[in-house]
């Protein structure tokens, strides 16, 4: 009896191993940073990108507004896609735009701007890229949602599309 | 003569002090990046990456050490901003009990299944 109970506790087990080891087969191998809470928003100084001055953060995000954060590069090309819904966004007189020109060469960025128009209220440089880091972001493009308590309420990896921008304008009511 | 003596003694201490702490820090910083994951390769270590991720965190990381941050400091500033994820050595959490304790588990469960065993074949 004691040894079919023994058994049957061994099976069990495997059986337990199994789902859960199956279970892993069908998740993504690769990790995403989530925002899962409001984060407060980093204390900063950055270099302006047309005025080449230092700005503190506490200066940027001033206003009682909804700000959105772009990190984007004139070398990436999904923020080249994404570029046409910034401008959308840009219309919205209830948020600020804030730019962050991340690991970039200056002058493409200028051009990359010229080109398609700035959506932005300010750009910033980050030319280590240690300020996305801060923001907790890992690459291009990423955009975050700045709520008028300055705290950051959720963010974008990756290219902004319509589907996105319905959430965000979802966000700003 | 003597206060040249003096001076030249002072000024090797202070370098061979200054060049210790330098190493003391690359140390720290190489043991630091180790133990980081680079979310652009994943599977690679942040020190092994050249991915423009990995020479932020990089730069980062030197930074904190330079401010005086400790190392179990800079783990949580990094945690706070990527996840649990980030590093290879997780500390004990809520949500990594089964991680630590799965081994260890499966260990007794093993020894368990060897005693029983042992203690059939002996009856």
């Amino acid at each position: 009896m004691k040894n079919k109970i023994f058994l049957f506790i061994i099976i069990l087990f495997f059986i337990f191993c199994f789902i859960i080891f199956y279970k892993g087969l069908n998740n993504s191998n690769i990790y995403i940073p989530k925002l899962n809470n409001k984060k407060d928003l980093p204390i900063f100084i950055a270099r302006d990108f047309y005025l080449e001055t230092e700005v503190n953060s506490e200066k940027i995000f001033l206003d009682n507004n909804f700000y959105i954060l772009n990190i984007w590069a004139s070398w990436c090309v999904p923020c080249r896609k994404e570029h046409p819904i910034l401008m959308e966004l840009s219309r919205n007189k209830s948020i600020k735009l804030i730019g962050l020109n991340y690991r970039d060469n200056l002058n493409n960025a200028k051009k990359f701007i010229d080109e398609l128009g700035n959506p932005y209220s300010q750009i910033l440089i980050d030319e280590e890229g240690t300020l996305a880091v801060e923001f907790g972001a890992y690459g291009v493009p990423e955009t975050f949602i700045i709520d008028k308590n300055k705290k950051i309420i959720k963010k974008f990896i990756g290219p902004l599309n319509q589907k996105l921008l319905k959430e965000i304008k979802l966000f700003l009511k | 003569m003597k206060i040249i003596k003096l001076f030249l003694i002072i000024f090797i201490l202070i370098n061979f002090s200054q060049s210790k702490s330098d190493v003391k820090s690359e140390e720290l910083k190489n043991k630091i990046l180790k133990n980081i994951r680079c979310l652009i390769c994943q599977g690679q270590s942040v020190y092994d990456s050249e991915s423009d991720f990995a020479l932020s965190i990089k730069l980062i990381v030197e930074k904190k050490i330079n401010d005086g941050l400790s190392e179990k400091q800079i783990y949580e500033f990094l945690r706070e901003k990527y996840g649990e994820w980030i590093l290879y050595d997780p500390e004990l959490s809520k949500n990594t009990y089964i991680l630590w304790l799965l081994p260890l588990l499966l260990f007794l469960f093993g020894g368990a299944i060897v005693y029983m065993n042992l203690i059939i074949k002996k009856k």
